[in-house]
């Protein structure tokens, strides 16, 4: 939960300039909501490697683990 | 040669073993506040350029204490704090400052200045005799000979922006260092640290704790305290308005919690470009502050130049300061003597470009082979063009500079220092045959001892506080061009409290990710509107080559960079200079580090004309 709520509101604030809640779906993709361009997946993972101490391979730059809050959830507890 | 720093008042003190003189900017006690001040016996004597701005209460303290005052100054609480505490004292002031105390009965001299670096101090020791003041050009007339250029400063500035501390142009000449006490005691100097820019130690759970919204209201009370205290003075107190987060900041904390009227001064420019106009008129609607402001030409900056480089008494890389002497003169053709400015924040809540482009160069250095983590740049430098197939060198050879060593100090500071180091290309052979000391090796001998067990972000913070903000912005840009007008800048986000708070709270907090400083955001969020909240930093900059070159040339720039005045002053290659010179006369020197090698080599060789090669002027 704590992961997940960390995540919601980094991409709220930061992506979406926003703290209503309602405006992001765990399983809204980030590329075809146009919620994150390409630098922005950068900034993603720099922020899940602050916030959880996780490394990401380049190899792990996927839409199946970084394009939703619901695939990224899954993916950092796969590496916690 | 000071009366430009205190054009209100003049006083001496004399006797066998020393000479205390001082130009007074009359601002707190105006009538009784005539320097230099002593205690009931006349034992201790002070003169002093700043503010101690808790002086009231340090005042009433050493009141019930039984000490008794004859004025109302705060430079009076100096010697009864010095009475009560001894060398302590110092640590007991709120204020920025520059103070020497005489202790007549210990014939002890104690030099000190503030924590930070705010008010300057040097000294020059000739055979037995030591010579103080607040710049260089007031100890230029007791030389007994010409003073030279100190090789290896000009090295250090032609890599960090300034000499490093105690060091200056001038061969033997020093500076006080901030935060620390130079005592001349039984023909001995000794140097004691009372303060330090400090950090928690990273990994060991030391950071302040409380969720951010406790913390962002904490650092808003502090920052109120500390503005607010800012405001005593007996004569009215303005403020600068960029238009940025800082300074928006300040005038909306004057203007609800400061009970004064609101008065702004602000600087444009007539490139488009470089102009924050149009936010700072967002704000003064918003407000409602009486706002005056002055728009700078390529002109006026080289017209100021030459006043401009007596003043700084240093070679600089930009023509920066320049404007800012003439906003200081528009601050006192207002009859203000007093400002407020947003100097500080960048480097004590993490906003610079630097600071960001460090933490992007560790989150690539995590893994050195990634093809994507360098990508990360583009949020900084979205003019890269990442999908050519060259950006990949072109991005290691700019940004992968000390890549391998992620953990040294200076990591985020290598590309700068790398980059301005370019200038060295111009040295003339002579010069650098004087060089016998390694720039890098010189200032990571200065760091604190505690350094390694910082956070990367913080080892960044305390390089950029000690070097470029306290030895160029807050000298050259900041005390050297408002004195230049006889203007005080007065400095909320250096107050320590903020600053040892700031210190404290863990780095994320200042950069979020690439969200520069956050926690600073969040707390001031209440008084501003979105776009200046979430303005993305527009570094303050003014045109370098082309306020040289629009109309020509001028005479003195032809006449310092001829090869006759160049080779005279023996810094650099002629040779060299001139396919620069050709380089601007054919539109080409259009880059950064053009910019900044004309810069260097024109501002040098006219420190070098004003006070090396006339130093008659000073000596007669």
């Amino acid at each position: 939960m704590e992961i997940e709520s960390k995540l919601r509101n980094f991409i709220l604030e930061n992506y979406l300039f926003t703290d209503d809640q309602s405006a992001l779906n765990n399983e809204d993709s980030f590329l075809d909501k146009g919620i994150i361009d390409s630098t922005g997946i950068l900034e993603l993972i720099f922020f899940l490697e602050e916030a959880f101490s996780v490394v990401v391979e380049d190899e792990e730059m996927i839409p199946d683990n970084l394009d939703s809050v619901m695939n990224v959830v899954k993916f950092v507890e796969s590496k916690a | 040669m000071l009366h430009h720093r205190g054009p209100d008042d003049y006083g001496y003190y004399s006797d066998d073993s020393i000479g205390l003189a001082h130009a007074r900017l009359s601002i707190i006690d105006i009538s009784g506040g005539h320097q230099p001040i002593h205690d009931t016996d006349k034992n201790v004597w002070v003169v002093f350029n700043g503010e101690i701005f808790n002086y009231i209460e340090l005042r009433e303290e050493l009141i019930k204490d039984g000490f008794v005052f004859y004025t109302k100054s705060d430079t009076e609480v100096i010697v009864h704090l010095y009475k009560k505490y001894g060398l302590d004292f110092v640590k007991h002031l709120n204020g920025q400052f520059a103070i020497a105390l005489w202790d007549k009965s210990n014939k002890r001299l104690v030099l000190t200045r503030d924590r930070v670096g705010i008010d300057p101090l040097f000294y020059y020791k000739q055979g037995k005799r030591l010579y103080f003041g607040s710049e260089v050009k007031s100890i230029l007339p007791c030389m007994k000979q010409s003073p030279s250029l100190n090789a290896n400063s000009l090295d250090q500035l032609l890599t960090f922006w300034s000499p490093v501390v105690p060091n200056t142009l001038f061969d033997n000449v020093y500076e006080v260092k901030p935060g620390e006490l130079t005592i001349v005691e039984s023909g001995q100097i000794k140097h004691h640290r009372y303060w330090e820019w400090e950090y928690p130690a990273h990994g060991q759970e030391e950071y302040l704790t409380g969720d951010v919204n406790e913390l962002a209201e904490e650092l808003h009370e502090k920052m109120v305290a500390a503005t607010k205290i800012r405001l005593r003075s007996d004569v009215p107190v303005a403020a600068y308005l960029s238009g940025g987060l800082d300074s928006s900041a300040l005038v909306s904390i004057v203007h609800h919690h400061g009970n004064v009227p609101l008065r702004t001064f602000s600087i444009g420019f007539e490139d488009k470009q470089l102009d924050e106009s149009s936010f700072q008129q967002k704000l003064i609607k918003h407000l409602g502050a009486e706002h005056s402001r002055v728009v700078c030409s390529s002109k006026n900056i080289s017209d100021n130049f030459e006043k401009a480089i007596w003043h700084t008494e240093s070679t600089i890389l930009r023509t920066a300061p320049v404007p800012m002497m003439l906003l200081s003169g528009l601050v006192h053709d207002h009859q203000y003597k007093v400002v407020l400015t947003g100097e500080g924040a960048d480097e004590v809540f993490g906003g610079y470009d630097i600071f960001k482009e460090g933490k992007i160069r560790q989150f690539w250095a995590r893994n050195k082979d990634s093809s994507f983590r360098p990508l990360l740049l583009k949020r900084l430098y979205p003019y890269l063009d990442i999908t050519k197939s060259n950006s990949r060198a072109y991005l290691e050879a700019f940004f992968g500079v000390g890549l391998a060593e992620p953990e040294v100090p200076y990591f985020a500071h290598l590309p700068r220092w790398s980059t301005t180091s370019k200038i060295k290309a111009f040295y003339s052979d002579d010069f650098k045959a004087k060089l016998n000391d390694d720039a890098v090796e010189n200032i990571q001998s200065s760091f604190h001892e505690d350094i390694q067990r910082w956070h990367p972000f913080n080892k960044s913070q305390y390089i950029e506080a000690r070097s470029l903000m306290a030895k160029y912005l807050l000298c050259s840009q900041g005390d050297r061009m408002l004195m230049s007008n006889s203007v005080e800048g007065r400095f909320p986000f250096l107050d320590h409290n903020v600053i040892e708070f700031a210190n404290k709270l863990n780095p994320n907090l200042k950069m979020k990710v690439l969200n520069e400083k956050y926690l600073l955001k969040e707390s001031m969020k209440r008084y501003l509107p979105d776009e200046i909240i979430n303005r993305h930093k527009q570094p303050y900059r003014a045109p370098d080559i082309p306020a040289f070159v629009h109309e020509g040339r001028p005479d003195y720039v032809n006449e310092l960079l001829s090869e006759n005045e160049i080779n005279n002053a023996g810094y650099f290659d002629h040779k060299k200079v001139g396919i620069l010179l050709r380089k601007i006369d054919a539109g080409r020197a259009t880059g950064y580090k053009d910019n900044m090698a004309f810069m260097a080599i024109l501002s040098t060789q006219m420190w070098h004309h004003l006070f090396i090669k006339n130093f008659n002027r000073y000596a007669n």
